[in-house]
């Protein structure tokens, strides 16, 4: 196949050979753009959260009366223990914060009480002998709590944590070598040491930016109660396949426990795979929307294609006749428009690529984005030129059947 | 205007000509317009100034308590104050009007005591936040000044929260139980909800629903009404063991703002915290030197990233998707008006001139674009029930169909397309007559 007379011809009808080059290249860098985030999103809601999830469900309480911390502490002790007692309930826990939750307690964890900058930052999950269990995260070193080590804490009385368990990741960061148990860490707000007394399984966090990222697995279980915030949040684990029963049966024990409390009608009762699709709506949501925007942008971009090559070839039914009557073969003229989709194509994809590389690092610069990788390109563009090929194909095999005689008609 | 009409007749018989290459940019610019309205939907209001005749007076303070060491990059102070710098700067009134504010979120008895008890958000602040920030009224008025140096139980209350309590009627005068205490309702606000809330933005609350009641901070901390909010102790070690202690301790949780009419007020007032900084540093609480910030409103909320990055984010693509359906209907309009190339010599060579000719193709275009607007109307009103999926809650309900909106896409709709139409109708236009009747 002969480049140059292609070329020759495309000097003639530049507006519309830039058009489509153009339109390839913003395409491609739209795409591959979209494509990584894509990436990026389903990475994120699929990593695990450590939490045997089926059969677990979270229950919050507001209390309508705040005025005593000690009568709420022992309306917990007393919640759980009604807890326990319902036939449909495994296991149950009270937290301050729990994996997904987006919000909640998060200290900075230092390795001497005199260090200023923290070594990493975790979630302080205020636990009990049953949080492991409810949860379903195995311990993997040491021991759990003991019934009398959990004690009541207030934000406004700084208690020091003698004895915390930490996620796997927490204690690796901390102590990379792997003896992190018995090893003493500060990670309370008050200037006493605490030991590690465990080391759980995979703990996701409660932090869902992605500006802490770096911290999704550090979690510090406390042995405490926490009261003097309004609210306590009940995980419960129902038996296996009573769930529904457990999320029925829950709120009457705790209203027949105190009527003074309070279950938000929006998330107050939630199933742990609908805490985990509100922790993630946001990465569904882009993902997509980045979805659909790919799908329309190729239809569009492969609609053009076939739009204005069908324009050049009925605009050049007279020569393609003449070439024909020359002696050119239908294959000739099938493969004259598709490599001259090909020439447009190729310098669509090196522009779009340049483009796609200049999005992604001001997205870099500006949002929590990561380097966009080759991979991304390179099949976005074997995409773009197979789409520009295989739209170019219906008009130039109608080009190809351009009989010649057409070479003497209408002149 | 005849000839408009007749423009018109020949855009509408040429789209019927070739109905798929209609249909084909008709979609284009629908989904293009569509995509670009419904994220803007979000963005206009994420990204809005809540209160535009005064955001350049109201100023959100920062000062250094913590040291140069716990700060953000930029030697950047906590962006809240402790309770200690907050009722230091309220004391010393420096500036017109000045408001501390901390979030609460108290339950409320219901009136009838059969009913069960709910949950409410609003705020403990001082009497100069309704003057602030400019909270109308429907009833009363805020608390004054006084009530709060006398520390008085009184409340203001959101007109929701007036409609679920006292089914609307004058509450002004009766009693309101939060958290199991009597405060005796001084106001009922109008429905108020600026948004992004800016001066709760360091709570994250920037499109939370609106609050529904306010307390006087000073009443709110003698009986230790919870803290709701964000509290921020940024890794120093935070000694307390009782509630003064906890109370008076270098965490941020107290956002301040000051009303500061003119520019030169607020370079005294920053000159004012600066001298406060100083004089802690004597006093030996600060070891360092003085380190204070004043930002408006604007600037507030930019420093606080307001604006979500999936909004920004999703806005630019739409716009880059528009921008990539009008660059195809670019080339399908020159494919269009040039397959007509013929049409353009008779019509050149019968007299019409080149103005004439670019009238007709530009309004064929407008056409194409009014069509692709009306389509693109209706998409913007499915994909905005599909928001939702986009966005968190908070941030979905803030987008909204109205008229503006409306006309906005289909302005945008047809100018874009005429904009477009321009290089093709002038390809039209250079159209030589008598080539073409030659070559025929």
């Amino acid at each position: 196949m002969q480049i140059k007379p292609i070329l020759a011809a495309m000097r003639r009808h530049k507006a519309g050979t830039i058009l489509i080059g153009f339109q390839i290249a913003l395409t491609l860098a739209i795409v591959c753009n979209a494509l990584f985030i894509i990436h990026e999103r389903i990475a994120r809601v699929s990593r695990p959260s450590g939490v045997n999830e089926s059969n677990l469900f979270v229950i919050t309480s507001d209390w309508a009366d705040n005025s005593s911390n000690d009568n709420i502490d022992a309306q917990i002790k007393a919640d759980l223990t009604a807890l326990h007692q319902l036939g449909s309930v495994q296991d149950a826990t009270s937290l301050n914060s729990f994996p997904l939750h987006g919000t909640g307690w998060d200290n900075f964890i230092r390795m001497t009480p005199d260090q200023i900058h923290m070594t990493t930052d975790a979630s302080v999950f205020l636990a009990d002998e049953h949080t492991l269990g409810t949860l379903g995260v195995k311990l993997i070193a040491g021991r759990n709590f003991t019934p009398d080590e959990v004690q009541s804490l207030t934000i406004q009385d700084m208690k020091g944590w003698p004895a915390i368990i930490v996620s796997k990741d927490l204690a690796k960061v901390l102590f990379p070598n792997g003896d992190a148990l018995g090893k003493q860490i500060y990670a309370s707000n008050n200037n006493t040491p605490s030991t590690i007394v465990g080391i759980t399984d995979t703990l996701q966090s409660h932090m869902m930016d992605s500006d802490d990222n770096a911290f999704a697995y550090n979690a510090v279980l406390v042995p405490m109660r926490e009261v003097g915030t309004g609210y306590v949040h009940y995980l419960i684990r129902a038996r296996p396949g009573q769930l529904e029963a457990a999320m029925r049966d829950v709120p009457k024990a705790l209203i027949a426990q105190n009527r003074m409390r309070i279950f938000d009608p929006d998330d107050g009762e939630m199933t742990f795979a609908q805490v985990r699709a509100k922790a993630y709506e946001r990465d569904y949501g882009m993902a997509i929307l980045m979805g659909i925007v790919s799908a329309v942008l190729l239809a569009i971009t492969a609609a053009g294609i076939v739009g204005l090559t069908s324009f050049w070839v009925g605009q050049r039914r007279r020569q393609i006749g003449i070439r024909r009557a020359l002696g050119a073969t239908r294959n000739d003229i099938l493969s004259y428009f598709m490599t001259e989709n090909m020439l447009i194509g190729v310098a669509g994809v090196v522009v779009g690529t340049l483009l796609a590389i200049g999005i992604n690092l001001w997205m870099v610069t500006h949002y929590d984005v990561a380097r966009l990788s080759g991979t991304y390109l390179l099949v976005g563009a074997v995409v773009l030129l197979l789409l520009g090929q295989g739209a170019v194909l219906a008009p130039a095999l109608r080009a190809s059947r351009v009989p010649p005689v057409e070479a003497t008609r209408s002149v | 205007m005849s000839m408009f009409v007749y423009y018109l007749g020949l855009g509408w018989r040429s789209l019927r000509r070739n109905p798929v290459l209609t249909a084909l940019m008709v979609m284009a610019i629908a989904f293009g317009v569509a995509a670009s309205m419904i994220t803007w939907s979000v963005f206009r209001v994420v990204s809005g100034n809540p209160i535009p005749w005064k955001s350049s007076q109201l100023y959100n303070v920062q000062i250094d308590n913590r040291g140069p060491q716990y700060n953000e990059p930029g030697n950047e102070p906590p962006d809240a104050l402790n309770y200690t710098d907050a009722v230091a700067l309220m004391q010393a009134h420096k500036a017109p009007h000045q408001t501390m504010l901390y979030d609460i979120a108290p339950s409320v008895l219901p009136q009838n005591a059969n009913d069960l008890p709910s949950t409410t958000t609003g705020y403990a602040t001082t009497a100069d936040f309704f003057t602030m920030f400019d909270v109308p009224f429907k009833y009363g008025s805020p608390w004054t000044n006084a009530d709060d140096d006398g520390h008085a139980a009184v409340a203001v209350i959101s007109d929701a929260l007036n409609q679920r309590l006292f089914g609307g009627a004058n509450s002004v005068g009766r009693d309101v139980t939060l958290d199991m205490h009597a405060y005796r309702i001084v106001g009922v606000t109008e429905h108020w909800d600026p948004k992004p809330r800016y001066y709760d933005a360091y709570d994250n609350m920037e499109f939370a629903n609106p609050a529904q009641v306010y307390i006087s901070v000073n009443r709110a901390v003698d009986i230790h009404v919870g803290m709701a909010g964000r509290n921020n102790c940024g890794g120093a070690p935070a000694h307390f063991s009782n509630d003064e202690q906890w109370l008076h301790r270098e965490c941020a949780w107290i956002p301040f703002w000051a009303e500061l009419p003119t520019q030169a007020d607020a370079e005294r007032y920053k000159e004012f915290l600066t001298a406060y900084s100083a004089e802690q540093q004597q006093a030996g609480r600060f070891q360092w030197a003085p380190n204070v910030r004043l930002r408006n409103v604007t600037e507030w909320l930019d420093h606080e990233k307001v604006v979500p990055a999936e909004s920004r984010i999703s806005l630019f693509v739409s716009i880059g998707f528009f921008i990539i359906c009008l660059v195809n209907t670019i080339g399908l309009l020159l494919a269009k008006f040039m397959r007509r190339s013929s049409e353009i010599g008779v019509r050149r060579a019968l007299g019409a001139t080149r103005r004439e000719v670019y009238a007709q193709f530009l309004m064929e275009a407008a056409t194409v674009g009014l069509a692709g607007g009306v389509l693109g109307l209706l998409l913007t009103i499915v994909g905005m029930q599909g928001i939702g999926l986009l966005f968190e809650p908070d941030v979905a309900r803030l987008a909204h169909l109205d008229m503006s909106l409306l006309l906005t896409t289909l302005i945008v709709a047809v100018l874009a397309t005429v904009i477009a139409a321009f290089y093709p109708t002038w390809r039209a236009a250079q159209v030589q007559p008598a080539w073409q009747l030659k070559s025929n």
